[in-house]
């Protein structure tokens, strides 16, 4: 909310500046935004009164104008503003006067010829003077304003704002009486109230009000002022105070009811009385009803809106705004002000409902405190009076919950104050804190009995009361400790593999980490896993971030190809993060490590052949990845996924789950993704896989080893697993390990089949090996292999 | 005698024309051999008069050592020679770069949340982490922010069409964590959320770390001496100001917004702090009562306070960053600057 320095000095005066009385404010919850002058820096502008206009005689749209300045003769003026009409008083910058300009430089106004004519100086509008333009043209003063006076004295422009932004707990910030209050409990000054004077009553007329929802609306202060003169003039000083709250005015009942709003914090409405009919119920909204808003829009009402409404019909959303039927207008003569209290729980988040967001809804959902109403219509009273006139009927407060401005009291005890701060705060200071900001205290032997404001929405225990002790008294008044911790040795198991391991071992291989955000389009999505029912936010910011990510690569591809566009011909990139994934038990969400690599096996080096990587290249992150998994086995299955090239993509599993994808990019999609290079990737399940075994030790045998090799002829469709399992298998004890050594197809080996080259490691625990058991050993291999994978040795 | 003289002459000559090991090792055979010229002189010892024999075979053994030493040395200096050739032969220029030299690089958003557990790990928070589609009672209700509160509007939320939504603030975890286990707590949360926000210095998804510490005796004198601690070892300045304003949190009270020092300008005032001075990193504060009893922790036993802080800005300000979207660009040329 902003706040003129000046106004908020008429409250309360303490002896600091602006600046100052915001630092303090902002430590102790309301933030300073900022410090703004109400007007620019300029010199030498007085009233000027504009005598005579006559047309210039070399441009339409000038005139040139006769304009008093408080000096013994008129001077000449060429103006081009609409408005600039005799009689009109408006600010004249006189010769010498220095004006700013909207980029902070300034000028000074110098004797000139326009068009042949000669200028003595400047008429302004409110811009010129750094002001907001309210209209067109000059800026209008009143009729009774004292021409030669100079317009920051007349204007009291010698003022700034100060932009402070109270927290949602602080509706009672919202107001100049509010901050002024505060302001006084901060620099323990006394706060001083304008004295509002009531207005003596020409009638005991009262429009008949029902409050039907009494759960929603507690109290509802109406009167009825007849004979208003609407079309007055909003004095220039409201219009400035209005101005400086960034409030335009709007005629002056409207003006009358936002200055109290922002003098006194309690929204209040004007109607047009005459439009009424029959009285003033205060109900739901029934499901459908119409409502033509204030600023045009046409609304349907819900039953759990609350409504102002008359006898026939709905006249106002309460608490958020007026309708337009029901307005008041330049045709007005009879008002009907309301101000009533609207309970803050019931009203919170209707007006977004409606999508709108006003001054006043902003304040009800916070809460305005309940015994403001009176005061804020015999304060609205007393200014319409003034500006407009009218006979003021009586003021009809309906109050439907008479424990409306009851509070139920808090038991404080010094000791509270010391177990939240840890620190003791004197009693006395306690004591003057908790009056200043308006409670009723008792005091006790060590606490105290109060009774919070009925402003104070936010303190309804203890922990409330200390909140206010500390701020006021000073946070930076609290010692900083740092306590000796009780010793807890964290809980971590040597088989949960930590996800630095995993991150680390890809960044020694090259990659960088990635992080992608975790909604992507759907399109992608669909690209990479489309069987999957996609999870789609309810408000996306875009479609381009509408899709839960199912798989990483949704994120880890498009930032791949943008970095191949980007220049770079060999990108390795990783990421850590949750999918998403909606499967038979629901959504879950679990964390998976991706890769994408593209490009050649190794940086460019003068020594090293440039090969571009391949499956297999993936296939040994994965492998380096999952050997931190000591504890399970896993197997690597040919199985189709449609993100992967059918003939390079492998299924990963624990034997139990699928714990993980490895495989080239389907070529189909590099371009869709823009990509002309081939793409390894891999994703695995860190639920799975980041978990191991402990290591159990098993003893070496200490007799040597020996190892045979054999090359065999086998069909092409014949794995490498169909081998491991079949010597797996084969119960040969002193076979410790096997491993194909080469794979080839081509000349001197038939089409349709391979040679597999096979190194087998034989030792035992309890003696050396002698040829003779190897031999009989490999005889067995041999058979065995042709009999169940029909592979023979290579002649 | 004179015989001996003359072979022994013989000998080095010939030791010293050996060109390579083979001719040497022949020298040393032709001499020292079991036919070798010196042994025969050794044999023919027996044909002297006994007198002599004793002076002359102390005199060939005499040369056969001296032969020895000096195919020894030769053979030396020869192998020594050798060695240098090679040395020579291998020479590499030694500038140029070695193979697979280059290490990848973690995020520094990665290695800001390390660092930030590292710091708390000295003071014993644990890292725990949590869900990110949540449901609202452990985003919202039990972190005692009522539906339609006005300090949900604070949190521009994404919703799931079932009314579950992606969590504002790791402050959820909090929630699991006391749901799930007995006080005293002492957790970091670190991790993704998510605001319904995206402009230059808003991004809709980024990353916060949430701290929990409760127990029997915790006051706001012990949250402010951790921050302090935290946020000097972080920022490696031994006296950084820290300071504490009032604010308001629905889940903490009292509630304090934390600004430190401008660490760029030292407090001078620059346009990262606004000329301020100071730079707003954290909202702390005791946690509420109302959140301990939604967790069925009893608040009169126990007291605790909360922090909450965003990642990004902190790694921004380590950094240099000062464009909040490069750390969601993923431009292989400004990860591998976080080697």
């Amino acid at each position: 909310m902003k706040v003129s320095e000046m106004w908020l000095r008429e409250w309360v005066n303490p002896n600091i500046d602006a600046a100052e009385i915001g630092s303090q404010l902002t430590m102790a919850g309301v933030e300073l935004d900022g410090i703004e002058p109400v007007a620019s820096d300029f010199t030498k502008v007085v009233i000027g009164e504009i005598l005579s206009t006559e047309k210039h005689p070399d441009a339409d749209k000038l005139r040139i104008c006769q304009v008093a300045c408080g000096e013994a003769e008129p001077v000449q003026i060429v103006c081009g503003a609409p408005n600039a009409r005799t009689g009109l008083k408006a600010p004249l910058a006189m010769i010498g006067a220095k004006l700013g300009t909207s980029d902070g430089g300034s000028f000074k106004i110098k004797k000139s010829k326009l068009r042949g004519e000669l200028s003595f100086g400047m008429l302004c509008s409110a811009k010129e003077l750094g002001m907001e333009d309210a209209i067109d043209g000059l800026l209008e003063l009143a009729s009774d304003a004292t021409v030669g006076m100079d317009i920051r004295e007349y204007l009291m422009l010698e003022d700034v704002v100060l932009e402070l932004d109270a927290t949602p707990n602080r509706a009672d910030c919202l107001s100049i009486a509010g901050i002024a209050r505060e302001t006084g409990v901060l620099t323990q000054t006394e706060v001083t109230e304008p004295v509002i004077t009531a207005v003596a009553q020409a009638s005991d007329e009262q429009f008949p009000i029902e409050i039907i929802a009494t759960d929603k609306c507690e109290r509802f202060v109406s009167r009825v002022i007849r004979n208003v003169n609407v079309k007055a003039q909003t004095p220039l000083w409201m219009v400035e105070r209005l101005r400086r709250a960034d409030i335009r005015s709007l005629g002056p009942i409207v003006d009358v009811t936002n200055y109290v709003m922002i003098e006194l914090g309690s929204p209040m409405h004007g109607f047009d009385f005459d439009k009424l009919v029959g009285g003033i119920k205060v109900r739901n909204g029934v499901e459908g009803e119409p409502l033509t808003l204030l600023d045009g829009r046409e609304v349907k009402l819900r039953e759990d809106t609350l409504v102002v409404a008359d006898h026939e019909k709905a006249l106002a959303l309460a608490g958020i705004m007026g309708g337009l039927d029901s307005s008041v207008t330049d045709e007005t003569q009879n008002i009907m002000l309301e101000c009533a209290y609207f309970v803050p729980e019931k009203i919170m988040g209707k007006s977004r409902t409606y999508g709108l967001h006003t001054d006043a809804s902003h304040r009800f959902e916070r809460g305005v405190s309940p015994d403001l109403q009176e005061k804020a219509i015999q304060r609205a009273t007393q200014l319409i009076v003034e500006i407009c006139g009218g006979d003021v009927a009586a003021v009809n407060d309906v109050i439907s919950n008479p424990e409306l401005l009851s509070r139920d009291s808090i038991t404080l005890k010094a000791s509270d104050i010391v177990r939240h701060l840890g620190i003791e705060v004197d009693a006395a200071r306690v004591t003057d804190i908790l009056t200043r900001i308006g409670c009723d205290v008792s005091v006790g032997s060590d606490s105290w009995t109060v009774v919070p404001p009925v402003f104070r929405f936010d303190i309804s225990i203890e922990v409330d009361l200390v909140e206010e002790i500390a701020r006021v008294y000073g946070y930076d008044k609290i010692p900083s400790r740092l306590r000796p911790m009780t010793p807890v040795i964290a809980r971590k198991l040597e088989t949960e593999v930590n996800d630095d391991v995993l991150r680390q071992l890809l960044v020694d291989e090259g990659y960088r980490e990635a992080v992608t955000y975790s909604f992507v389009p759907s399109e992608i999505e669909l690209m990479l896993n489309p069987a999957h029912e996609q999870i789609r936010l309810a408000n996306p910011i875009s479609e381009e971030l509408a899709i839960m990510r199912s798989t990483l690569w949704s994120g880890l591809l498009p930032a791949l190809a943008k970095n191949l566009n980007r220049q770079q011909s060999r990108v390795r990139l990783f990421e850590v993060g949750l999918n998403f994934v909606n499967g038979e038990s629901g959504m879950k969400q679990r964390k998976q490590l991706a890769g994408v690599i593209t490009g050649t096996r190794n940086t460019e080096h003068w020594d090293v052949k440039p090969d571009n990587v391949d499956f297999f290249d993936a296939k040994g992150h994965v492998e380096q990845l999952l050997a931190q998994a000591s504890g399970s086995k896993y197997h690597f299955v040919a199985v189709a996924h449609p993100a992967l090239h059918p003939g390079q993509s492998a299924q990963i599993t624990d034997g139990e789950n699928v714990v993980g994808w490895v495989g080239a990019l389907h070529p189909r999609l590099e371009k869709k993704f823009g990509i002309s290079q081939s793409v390894f990737m891999f994703e695995l399940d860190l639920g799975y896989v980041a978990k191991k075994s402990l290591a159990a030790y098993e003893k070496v045998s200490r007799f040597p080893s020996i190892r045979r090799d054999l090359a065999l002829i086998v069909d092409q469709a014949v794995t490498a697993s169909a081998i491991e399992n079949c010597l797996n298998a084969s119960g040969i004890d002193i076979l410790q390990s096997s491993r194909v050594f080469d794979v080839y197809e081509g000349a001197g080996v038939e089409d349709g089949q391979k040679s597999l080259a096979l190194g087998l490691i034989f030792q035992d625990f309890s003696r050396t090996l002698e040829d003779g058991d190897i031999n009989s050993s490999v005889d067995e291999i041999v058979q065995l292999l042709e009999k169940q994978t029909g592979a023979v040795l290579r002649q | 005698m004179n015989q001996l003289l003359e072979l022994m002459g013989q000998a080095h000559e010939e030791i010293s024309a050996a060109a390579s090991l083979v001719a040497l090792d022949e020298v040393r055979v032709r001499y020292m051999g079991k036919k070798g010229l010196l042994t025969d002189q050794l044999k023919q010892l027996g044909q002297l008069p006994p007198e002599e024999r004793r002076e002359a075979g102390q005199e060939i053994n005499k040369a056969k050592k001296a032969l020895a030493e000096a195919l020894d040395l030769r053979k030396e200096s020869m192998q020594e020679e050798a060695l240098n050739a090679r040395l020579q032969a291998e020479r590499v220029d030694v500038s140029l770069p070695g193979r697979n030299a280059e290490a990848g690089s973690l995020h520094p958003i990665t290695q800001t949340i390390k660092r930030i557990e590292a710091i708390f790990a000295q003071l014993g928070f644990e890292t725990v982490e949590g869900p990110e589609i949540e449901d609202d009672f452990h985003n919202f209700t039990a972190l005692n922010v009522p539906e339609h509160h006005p300090a949900r509007a604070m949190h521009d939320t994404f919703y799931f069409d079932d009314g579950l939504l992606l969590r504002t603030h790791t402050s959820s975890v909090q929630i699991h964590t006391m749901e799930d286990n007995e006080p005293p707590y002492r957790i970091i949360a670190p991790g993704r959320v998510y605001r319904c926000d995206s402009d230059i210095t808003h991004s809709p998804m980024f990353h916060q770390v949430e701290g929990l510490m409760v127990d029997k005796d915790v006051t706001f004198a012990d949250l402010k001496g951790v921050l302090d601690a935290f946020f000097k070892a972080f920022f490696e300045v031994d006296e950084l100001p820290v300071r504490f304003r009032a604010s308001y949190f629905p889940f903490t009270e009292p509630s304090a917004e934390t600004d430190i020092q401008c660490v760029l300008c030292s407090g001078e005032g620059c346009k990262v702090c606004s000329h301020t001075g100071w730079l707003e990193v954290m909202g702390c504060g005791m946690v509420h009562p109302e959140v301990l009893k939604h967790t069925g922790v009893d608040p009169d036993k126990y007291t605790g306070f909360a922090f909450g802080f965003g990642v990004e800005r902190l790694a921004m300000l380590r950094y240099g960053i000062d464009d909040l979207r490069i750390l969601f660009d993923n431009d292989t040329r400004v990860l591998e600057q976080f080697s």
